[in-house]
């Protein structure tokens, strides 16, 4: 789960992470009262989910309330574009209204997991406010790593080690340490998935802050953490993954045009690459669950098909200890009950008494087209898809 | 032979007495598996078709000799369960419960450097020797005794890979698989290692998917150390990077963990790998042909 920036801000705050003052708003004219509490110079952040949005135009200084003003007013309601948003944008809805800052250094400092290790690993660098991965790929020496043990959590010389690999010094080193070891407390406490700071800034009078802030968390623990569940802000995710989310289905919306349903993540993925492989393009990855309930099939075939660039769907099942006639029955019902499904529909069934299953799609009011293998079946969509069934 | 699971395999299972528990208990036991008691906290003294349940793994095993467990144990306590399993001495941790946060697995992992059982998953199908026992949830009848093992990330992509070599009359020694998320208790390398020692087993399939790099580390050490032929399909190819196929570890993040990477470092290793998933079989069977 993703949360915004000022929300990020709010939970490190709680872990003694010093961070510019500023407050949340959806109106220009708060935006104007909130810059003149802060002194009648400030900084308006548009709130998305993704990332670049000083590039996108999404970030802007304001030098008096009036101009705070008209740059909220501006923000608010523009679908910025950055490269992690897509061509369509993403509908700004909140801007962050925040004290401008007295940047002497900017600084990047993260923590996430290293899978290969099986620890969380802080990640510090002294090229603040550009793209990590960049940074990564040209010179991986200019990032410090350090790794933390889940049971002990970082220890105040490894927060010292991460401030002096930052190259910092003195009472500024010392601050940095402690904002460290805040964040990583923060990190761990909530079950994040990653917490970034960057820019991490460095004053002229030699304080260090967070001058942006990103947290992600895992989705399995959210059961412990009612609190951040409250900050999940539906607007920012794709409404039919939100719909999808309702019914326990896992469901990825993408560009193509050819739907697909598959029991299980990893034949999903792998009924998404053999269309690609094809010549197709898919326009989801769908698991519907490894027993592919008639109940799961029916509520994912609406969504599916409640995409308006869908073309074709394929419905690939591996009936397992779940019966193939059974699962075909539940197709089969399924559609029925929808009614006016005019889609072409390539459903390719194997595993348990599949003879009896494809019989069942054969002999149904539905002019299903029965694949076999998922070759056949990927052939078949694409030139359903393309028009000639 | 097989590796992991046999004809000793003396199995407990944790959770024994919820829906899915129940239900795999008996398709383990109906498939020749020893079932040998159930575990649920405050239950015990019941019994489930049977098969005697107890309050405790330490209880459990020292009244029925087990050394093998399954989980159904739900995820806010799965990892308790499975540090119980290890506290009590058994040897074989198959945990098939899915959700399980991260924190949680990072402390089991710790845990388990001191402790030296084996984990397969958890968010796994389980692992079977076909003709022999199995301790999972995957279909057992799908399966064929014979000389091929198996190894993946997914479940069903498993049984498709499954599927396919049985159709083309090509058995199976042992299918593992290793579970869908970032941390899990074996790796590919472990079970080739285990492979690589087992007469029985004459060439493997091996399904990676994206997201971390246990499938880069698994194609270094088929390099250098492993004789036998392999067959790999890497799934994901056409996922965008930052979103979680489902599988909590099918992640690309910060530019790694895709599906070209993992591709392009099986073929480096020699293994032949294959574009289409409805291809492992087939392979498997001209790579063995040749």
């Amino acid at each position: 789960m993703k949360i915004h920036e000022y929300q990020a801000k709010e939970i490190l705050r709680r872990y003694g992470v010093a961070t510019p003052r500023g407050k949340v708003t959806e109106s220009a004219e708060e935006a104007a009262r909130i810059c003149e509490e802060l002194g009648g110079r400030c900084v308006v952040k548009a709130q998305i989910h993704a990332g670049g949005r000083g590039k996108g135009g999404g970030v802007k200084l304001a030098k008096s309330p009036q101009e705070a003003r008209e740059i909220a007013g501006k923000i608010l309601g523009m679908q910025l574009v950055t490269h992690q948003t897509g061509p369509e944008g993403q509908l700004v809805r909140k801007v962050l209204v925040e004290e401008t800052a007295d940047i002497a250094q900017e600084l990047y400092l993260s923590i996430t997991l290293d899978r290969s290790q099986g620890k969380p690993v802080i990640m510090a660098s002294s090229q603040g406010g550009m793209d990590i991965e960049e940074v990564a790929a040209k010179d991986p020496q200019a990032i410090f790593r350090q790794a933390v043990d889940p049971h002990l959590g970082i220890l105040p010389f490894q927060a010292r080690a991460v401030a002096s690999g930052l190259g910092l010094k003195g009472q500024t080193a010392a601050k940095a340490a402690k904002l460290i070891t805040g964040l990583v407390k923060a990190y761990l406490d909530t079950d994040a998935s990653l917490a970034e700071i960057n820019p991490l800034m460095v004053t002229g009078g030699g304080d260090v802050m967070a001058l942006d802030a990103k947290m992600n968390f895992d989705d399995n623990a959210l059961f412990r953490h009612k609190d951040i569940v409250e900050m999940r802000d539906l607007a920012e995710e794709n409404p039919l993954e939100v719909e999808a989310s309702k019914f326990n289905l896992n469901y990825i919306k993408l560009d193509g045009n050819i739907a697909c349903m598959v029991n299980g993540a990893g034949l999903a993925m792998a009924t998404m690459d053999i269309i690609k492989l094809y010549g197709g393009d898919p326009a989801n990855f769908l698991d519907v669950g490894g027993g592919a309930s008639q109940e799961a099939v029916k509520n994912a075939f609406r969504i599916l098909v409640s995409d308006p660039n869908v073309k074709a769907v394929l419905i690939n099942i591996f009936g397992g200890i779940a019966r193939t006639d059974r699962i075909a029955r539940g197709v089969v019902g399924a559609i029925e009950e929808l009614g006016n499904v005019t889609l072409p529909v390539v459903v390719r069934l194997e595993g348990t008494n599949v003879e009896e299953g494809r019989r069942t799609l054969s002999e149904a009011p539905f002019p299903f087209i029965v694949a076999k293998q998922m070759a056949d079946a990927a052939e078949k969509v694409v030139t359903a898809a393309k028009g000639g069934r | 032979m097989a590796i992991w699971v046999n004809d000793e395999t003396r199995l407990v299972v944790q959770g024994i007495t919820g829906k899915e528990g129940t239900f795999h208990a008996l398709g383990c036991r109906d498939y020749g598996t020893k079932v040998v008691a159930g575990v649920t906290p405050g239950k015990g003294g019941e019994t489930v078709e049977g098969i005697p349940v107890f309050d405790s793994v330490a209880e459990a095993r020292a009244a029925t000799d087990a050394n093998a467990t399954m989980i159904f144990v739900p995820p806010p306590f799965a990892a308790d369960a499975i540090l119980e399993a290890a506290a009590a001495g058994i040897e074989l941790v198959v945990c098939i419960t899915e959700g399980i946060p991260v924190n949680d697995m990072l402390k089991v992992k710790a845990f388990l450097r001191d402790n030296p059982i084996r984990l397969i998953g958890p968010n796994c199908p389980g692992v079977i020797s076909p003709g022999k026992a199995k301790i999972g949830i995957m279909p057992g009848h799908i399966h064929k005794q014979g000389r091929i093992g198996v190894v993946s990330r997914s479940g069903t992509l498993t049984y498709e890979a499954v599927w396919q070599l049985s159709n083309l009359g090509l058995g199976q020694s042992t299918c593992v698989g290793i579970g869908g998320d970032p941390i899990n208790g074996t790796s590919f390398i472990d079970v080739f290692t285990q492979f690589a020692r087992d007469p029985d087993t004459d060439g493997v399939v091996m399904i990676g998917e994206i997201g971390g790099n246990a499938e880069e580390q698994a194609a270094d050490w088929i390099k250098a150390n492993y004789k036998k032929p392999v067959v790999g399909f890497i799934a994901g190819r056409t996922a965008p990077p930052g979103r979680r196929m489902g599988h909590a570890g099918a992640i690309i993040s910060g530019g790694k963990g895709t599906a070209a990477e993992k591709f392009e470092a099986l073929k480096a290793a020699g293994i032949h790998v294959v574009e289409s998933p409805a291809a492992m079989g087939e392979t498997m069977a001209k790579v063995l042909g040749a």
